[in-house]
């Protein structure tokens, strides 16, 4: 069902985003946010056309477009500025920038400016924790706000500066790398850990010398692979991108699972609030993560890989593109790569659109394919039927990289390191309050307040381990050990000290999950947002020890039912911080007993200024005054 | 089947259900006789495993049970105090997600939302309302959207695309913000290709995809779910010990 | 919840059991749930076997006092509907709410799409054909709320009957349930929402 194509003045230029991505449906995404970039929104001609050019129900096309939050259906304006919203950037007082530049632009919050010129609204944690309260103008990052700096962009956007003059300056994003190990420290030459990977498996004859299994249809795959497998199987590396799940016993999966073709997918949608550390790796360490996918490609046999990036770090497209450019020239990537006949591999760069949930590899691998960003039913499992129903590893960039140095300095060595569950090291992105916020490089095991000592945080109160979804823990707790063990973690390490309200840190996170909920189950759509509501009230001076209560029984429900981990762990900052800090709460509470859902006062606003009175009976007390007058209450 | 020539079973609440390779835990209960609450299944239709309602509980962990492949051996439980008490939530959720009038519905006594929830024993909405503001498409001549009403089960765009071959449901926006669309630029059901004899139209469970001027001519009592609850009538319609659809 | 009916205090009930004493309401509603519960018919012979009223649009008592069972019909969708409200839950043990208004705001709500003050803005000072018009402002009038809303997002409600209007064997069997000290339960055909 295609529709009729009407006239459209962007023809010709849609025409070339579509050429440019081949026509190809599976890169609708792509083509949605190249087709933005020549508007700045995607005029509904637009949709119309691109689904006319891509042979795709035009809804589908619109449908997918309406499921991103950086992909506008709606004029946004030609300037679009977006405040990261997480704790941390409110914190180091965004909220105060994201006022003093709508003053200056004469514009409100969330709404284009009337010539159409300019819109400022909040966006999700942009990855900048560590440099913040941060921005992004058009897809662009801005970090380390200040008043002068938003005097500055409001300055340009009135003089109506193109993106690509303003100030250099103002782009630069720092790494504030302060502790390094065997990851951050690693020099290894483009190509070194593939050709250890290679020489592995000829060196090592008696492990995969026996004919016996290609003869037996097993994928025929040289010696080298099944070395090279067994190494990180021997290292016990675990993702790192949260769930821990044993890389070895993934890989061995995916080459196993029947197919024709494999791929590997390095997950580079960092979008867990406060999480930098993949930012900082494909900055200054793309090669080894490129060299850990490659490693990857010739352990399991796939020829197809990508690198899915959120789209907040699309400054990072540009070099990595030049990177992978560079490999291939290298015959690091390519066919017969360093002259192994049939190791064919190349890596394609997506970017997303502003999506959290597209970190779940299975709503990874939909927006891969051009589709809406939700997970799939599972089993079956991605390792079997991932992309395009082929069996796909999905690993963390880290995982990547830390797998890079297995294939070069061996599985013995890196168990060697953390400890026996949790081997290796983890990249801790450290924020909040603390004297220094940047990356940290730990072996697994070192202790919450190891790392508070190292980042100089003082008088802490808590910290969010592992972002939102991972655990919140008090000064009692600081001496738990991060490793999958005791305290899991995909990287974020947000500190609050002891003037931090963390009730509010648990707000934030409402909102986030409300704000990122995909919708395609009911007790995560539905009940994200009953969630965000009730903190809004208890935030408000409305709520009841039976609003606290039905946070609890929501949890339960979103537990029970929900149908991936962001529905599961939507409740977990609330539940943490209720756990933990219940006074936070407490002290906000108007009764025990039971409060309105509604502000019943403000509900009146309305009519008294349509009436213009402002009498006695046009007010409602937010409690029942009579109640107390009542002696007895209920008693006949 | 085993190796002595019986079918596989499973345990439902204790009792064995046979089912055949390719069926869902779903699948197989309704095929056997066993009533599982449900809103976005329908058995025409692959499943989709988005309203939630029919949350099992296998091994200590709950799941869908219309996504949930059957095998043999696994124990389900379904009718545990507290998984019917998440029905009733799921359901209460629903209800005040939309605008549901159901004495001004034309599908009231017809509609699945309601049977269930009366099924369920819902007697009250129990959480806040939002009171979403979601505007009508009168459009076409012979069907009236009222997105009022809608669950997102995406029946209709199932069928739509797998049946009618013609696309003219889509879901666009997420979270909260999920909504129903149709095929064309002017967003305006008029402007698709839907007929009155789609599959599409027939398929809704709930009052949004309605056929003008055939509202409420069948009395109170003599509607669909007045005689009897959906427990009942689901089983009627499910396809007993049919040939299972291949896998996907 | 599982409150009795019951008087408290005396373990021993000596001599007939005390009435329990019932007020009932309309707030935006259209009295049909008032009318359904008059559609019990001889068995209202029964109920006063076993209660009493207090305010209700039978007696025409003004305020409600201290009482058992409050029956609210209706959403709210003014000011006055709140302080009536309030009365009925600060007096009454067990608060019922009656009717699709009173458990969802019903056909009142279905105007809640409609900005207030346009309404207002319309109705009163542009609709076409208005002499000369003004804005109601006297202070005896109830100021509407922005939008209508069921009672349990006022107050906490004890018991729900569905129905435009319930059923009056719904009506009869809550009653009977709590007069024998039951849980009230509404089996198939007594639940309905139309």
């Amino acid at each position: 069902m295609v529709d009729a194509a009407p006239p459209s003045p962007n023809v010709a230029r849609l025409d070339a985003v579509v050429a440019a991505h081949g026509a190809r449906a599976t890169e609708l995404v792509q083509i949605l946010r190249d087709a933005q970039a020549l508007d700045g929104w995607l005029p509904p001609a637009t949709i119309t056309y691109l689904a006319h050019r891509l042979r795709l129900p035009r809804a589908r096309v619109e449908g997918v477009a309406g499921f991103y939050a950086f992909l506008h259906l709606t004029p946004a304006g030609r300037y679009r500025v977006l405040f990261s919203d997480n704790v941390t950037d409110r914190m180091a007082g965004s909220l105060d920038l994201l006022d003093r530049l709508c003053t200056s632009l004469w514009i409100e919050r969330g709404k284009v400016s009337e010539d159409g010129l300019v819109s400022v609204d909040t966006t999700s944690c942009t990855g900048m924790g560590d440099q913040a309260p941060a921005i992004l103008v058009n897809g662009r990052a801005i970090p380390r706000m200040t008043p002068e700096r938003v005097d500055a962009v409001a300055e340009l956007i009135r003089a109506q500066v193109d993106l690509c003059e303003w100030p250099a300056d103002l782009f630069a994003v720092a790494d504030n790398v302060h502790r390094r190990d065997v990851l951050l420290d690693a020099i290894v030459a483009p190509g070194d850990a593939l050709r250890a990977a290679i020489a592995r498996g000829a060196r090592e004859p008696e492990r995969a010398g026996s004919a016996r299994s290609w003869r037996e249809g097993v994928p025929a795959l040289p010696q080298g692979p099944a070395a090279t497998l067994e190494e990180i199987k021997r290292s016990n590396l675990r993702g790192r991108g949260g769930a821990g799940f044993t890389t070895g016993l993934k890989w061995e999966a995916c080459r196993t699972a029947p197919g024709t073709t494999r791929y590997v997918v390095c997950n580079a949608d960092e979008g867990e609030p406060g999480t930098f550390k993949d930012r900082v790796l494909l900055a200054r360490h793309a090669d080894l993560v490129l060299e850990g996918m490659t490693v990857c490609a010739y352990a399991i046999g796939a020829t197809q890989g990508f690198v899915y990036l959120r789209g907040e770090y699309e400054y990072l497209a540009a070099p990595l593109r030049a990177t992978i450019a560079r490999r291939r020239a290298a015959n690091l990537l390519g066919t017969s790569i360093l002259g192994q006949r049939g190791f064919d591999f190349d890596v394609v760069l997506h970017l997303g659109a502003g999506a959290y949930v597209c970190g779940e590899e299975s709503a990874l691998i939909e927006s891969l394919e051009g589709k809406r960003g939700v997970p799939r039913n599972r089993p079956p499992y991605p390792v079997t039927h991932g992309y395009l129903q082929q069996p796909t590893v999905v690993n963390n960039v880290e995982t990547f990289c830390a797998a890079a140095l297995i294939a070069l300095n061996g599985g013995d060595w890196y168990r060697g390191l953390g400890t026996p569950r949790s081997t290796g090291t983890k990249l801790l992105c450290v924020s909040g309050d603390c004297a220094r916020p940047g990356i940290y490089e730990y072996p697994f095991g070192t202790t919450v307040r190891q790392v508070l000592a190292d980042c100089g945080a003082e008088r802490t109160q808590a910290v969010q381990v592992s972002g939102p979804s991972g655990t919140c823990i008090g000064a009692a707790e600081f001496g738990r050990k991060l490793a999958f063990e005791d305290l899991p973690t995909a990287g974020a390490f947000m500190v609050f000290d002891d003037t931090r309200d963390m009730f509010e840190v648990a707000r934030n996170f409402a909102h986030f999950f409300a704000h990122e909920s995909c919708g395609f189950c009911t007790p995560c759509r539905v009940g994200t947002t009953l969630l965000r509501n009730v903190m809004d009230k208890i935030h408000g001076m409305r709520g009841s020890q039976h609003d606290v209560d039905r946070i609890r029984r929501l949890n339960r429900l979103l537990q029970a039912s929900s149908h991936c981990g962001l529905g599961h762990t939507a409740c977990n900052p609330l539940l943490d911080t209720l756990k933990r800090f219940r006074p936070a709460y407490e002290r906000r509470l108007q009764s025990l007993d039971f409060e309105p859902a509604f502000d019943l006062d403000g509900a009146l606003a309305r009519a008294r200024a349509m009436t213009g009175r402002d009498d006695a009976s046009a007010h409602l007390a937010e409690v029942d005054e009579d109640a107390s007058a009542v002696a007895g209450r209920g008693q006949p | 089947m085993t190796a002595n020539g019986a079918a596989d079973v499973f345990l439902l609440d204790g009792e064995p259900i046979p089912f055949a390779p390719g069926q869902t835990v779903m699948q197989a209960a309704l095929a056997a006789g066993h009533y599982i609450p449900h809103l976005c299944f329908h058995h025409d239709f692959k499943p989709h495993g988005s309203c939630k309602v029919c949350t099992v509980r296998v091994d200590g962990a709950t799941t869908a049970s219309c996504t949930l492949p059957a095998q043999a051996g696994m124990s389900v439980e379904c009718k545990a105090d507290d998984l019917e008490e998440n029905r009733r939530t799921l359901v209460q959720m629903l209800f005040v997600e939309g605008n549901h009038f159901c004495p001004s519905c034309e599908k009231s006594g017809n509609c699945l939302l309601q049977a269930v929830a009366y099924d369920l024993g819902v007697l009250d909405a129990d959480l806040d309302y939002f009171f979403p503001s979601r505007p009508l498409d009168a459009s076409h001549p012979d069907l009236l959207l009222d997105f009022n009403r809608c669950i997102l089960c995406e029946l209709c765009v199932r069928a739509s695309a797998e049946v009618d071959g013609k696309h003219v449901f889509a879901l666009s926006g997420r979270g909260i913000g999920k909504h129903l669309i149709v095929n064309a630029e002017s967003g305006r059901l008029v402007d698709t290709t839907v007929a009155v004899t789609d599959k599409a139209v027939d398929v809704c469970p709930v009052g949004v995809i309605i056929r003008k001027r055939v509202g409420f001519a069948v009395p109170i009592g003599r509607r669909r779910f007045d005689a009897r609850p959906v427990s009942a009538q689901a089983l009627e319609d499910a396809p007993r010990r049919a040939p299972p659809e291949a896998a996907p | 919840m599982s409150r009795s009916a019951q008087r408290e205090g005396s373990p021993v009930n000596d001599g007939a059991p005390r009435k329990l004493r019932i007020a009932t309401t309309s707030l935006a509603g259209c009295f049909g749930c008032h009318m359904s519960f008059l559609d019990i018919d001889e068995k209202l012979f029964d109920l006063l076997r076993h209660v009493e009223f207090d305010r209700t649009p039978l007696t025409d008592i003004k305020h409600c006092g201290p009482c058992d069972i409050g029956v609210v019909e209706g959403g709210i969708c003014n000011a006055e509907n709140v302080h009536v409200l309030r009365e009925f839950r600060r007096n009454c043990k067990i608060l019922v709410a009656i009717g699709a208004c009173a458990l969802n705001g019903g056909l009142p709500a279905q105007r809640n799409h409609v900005d207030l003050g346009a309404c207002l803005q319309e109705v009163y000072l542009t609709e076409p054909g208005l002499a000369r018009g003004c804005m109601p402002n006297d202070p005896e009038l109830p100021l509407p709320l922005d939008k209508v809303h069921p009672l349990h997002e006022v107050v906490k409600v004890d018991y729900s009957i569905p129905g435009c209007p319930p059923p009056a064997e719904a009506i009869w069997s809550f009653f009977a349930d709590v007069i024998a000290g039951r849980t009230p339960h509404l089996g198939h055909g007594l639940i309905h929402y139309d």
